[in-house]
């Protein structure tokens, strides 16, 4: 199973890449620790993360060909 | 008729800046009944790429006094309103109660935070924009979408900020100056349709604009239940809601009051470090310090003489604290200080 990867901001910066494919994540929980061991500078960085474009809270089942989007807050005016 | 509602409309514009600019010339030209303006900001030449209201002959003015002047110019008919205040949780809910909607072009979590409860607890509609280096946000916040009748705002989307060191602000890292203009074009935009009623407001929606990939992409927002945890509830809580320190909380850094920091160096042999880059305003002659802006600060950190103790100090005390954070990396056992409120705040006290 194959999802995409989207990210903005200084997640991109972090990740190096905007959009990249992962394999083998089951939910949000995993992404997030599998992406922090992978990224270590995401623990301190704050973002939202978006299933097929819809913003979660809470652990959240991912299947195959989902998209995921880790958006972080922008404050500049 | 939609002529007739845009006149009688009452907008707030929060930020005469990057967002604030071309939003309100496109309001003021549309010919928005009344129009207010809060900004206590001075106009400074690094602003002058991307708030494209303003000309070399405005530096060191204010922003909304300025801005006021030149949308009076382009329609004399129109009703406006500055406010050259800093808003704060003791001034929004009064400011913010003659207006039916309400534009966020601020630039820094504190104020987003602020406006946004403000804007719940007040139920109105708040248009929020957001710009960094080559990308921008833009949704609508507290107003119900057709489908599910149901509102969102800020602390859906993001429910704590992010600690100040890692805030950075388009001063610092700069922003394209084309994306407040796309971003502070769609603000109007947004604001034009929920005034007239016509097409689909981004309620419950937010759009990230990437230039580089051309690029748009939106996000769906859902109630939180675990953002009401922070949140005021009602208005004695916002009046009593400390946003600097929500939006601070995070981070380990001690900072100096006014009133600290000139007992301690009138005092005391201190080390001043100005990190604002070469240029910027207000121009400091009061006390001695070096300059070492942020940019070159991690270049520079070694050469700091760290016998004394030493106070950092920026525009509005963001950066301050970045530059502590390196200070500290380099210098654990340092004694460094970030002056609260910054510079501005410094020179307004006196």
């Amino acid at each position: 199973m194959e999802i995409n990867l989207l990210a903005f901001g200084q997640i991109a910066e972090i990740t190096g890449k905007s959009t990249w494919k992962m394999t083998g994540i089951k939910d949000t929980n995993i992404l997030i620790k599998n992406l922090e061991e992978q990224f270590p500078a995401l623990v301190k960085t704050n973002y939202s993360i978006a299933v097929n474009k819809k913003v979660i809270q809470e652990n959240t089942a991912i299947t195959d060909k989902d998209t995921i989007a880790l958006l972080p807050p922008f404050s500049g005016g | 008729m939609g002529q007739d509602k845009i006149a009688k409309a009452k907008v707030l514009i929060i930020g005469a800046g990057g967002l604030g600019s071309p939003a309100l010339q496109y309001l003021v030209a549309a010919g928005v009944g009344t129009i207010g303006i809060v900004d206590f900001d001075i106009i400074e030449m690094s602003n002058l790429q991307r708030q494209i209201l303003y000309t070399v002959d405005d530096i060191g003015q204010s922003k909304a006094i300025t801005a006021a002047k030149k949308l009076e110019a382009l329609n004399p008919e129109i009703k406006m309103e500055s406010y050259n205040v800093q808003i704060t949780n003791k001034n929004a809910l009064e400011i913010l109660e003659n207006y039916d909607l309400i534009i966020d072009g601020s630039d820094n979590f504190a104020t987003r935070y602020l406006i946004n409860d403000a804007c719940v607890l007040l139920d109105k509609p708040l248009i929020y924009g957001a710009v960094l280096r080559f990308e921008g946000q833009i949704g609508v916040f507290n107003l119900a979408d057709e489908t599910t009748k149901s509102k969102t705002n800020y602390r859906d989307l993001f429910q704590k900020p992010p600690d100040l060191a890692s805030a950075i602000s388009c001063n610092e890292v700069g922003v394209l100056g084309v994306i407040p203009g796309i971003i502070g074009t769609m603000q109007a935009t947004e604001a034009l349709k929920i005034i007239t009623g016509i097409g689909k407001p981004l309620a419950n929606k937010i759009i990230s604009y990437n230039a580089l990939e051309n690029t748009f992409y939106d996000f769906e927002i859902v109630a939180n239940a675990n953002s009401s945890i922070d949140y005021p509830k009602n208005k004695t809580a916002f009046l009593n809601y400390d946003y600097n320190w929500f939006c601070n909380s995070n981070l380990d850094v001690a900072t100096l009051s006014v009133d600290e920091f000139d007992s301690l160096r009138t005092k005391e042999k201190i080390t001043i470090i100005d990190v604002r880059e070469k240029g910027e305003l207000p121009f400091v002659d009061e006390f001695p310090f070096t300059l070492i802006p942020l940019s070159e600060f991690e270049n520079w950190v070694s050469t700091i003489p760290t016998e004394n103790k030493i106070v950092v100090f920026c525009k509005s005390g963001q950066r301050s604290l970045n530059a502590i954070k390196i200070l500290k990396e380099k210098f654990p056992d340092c004694k460094a200080y970030s002056l609260a409120g910054g510079i501005e705040n410094w020179k307004k006290s006196r």
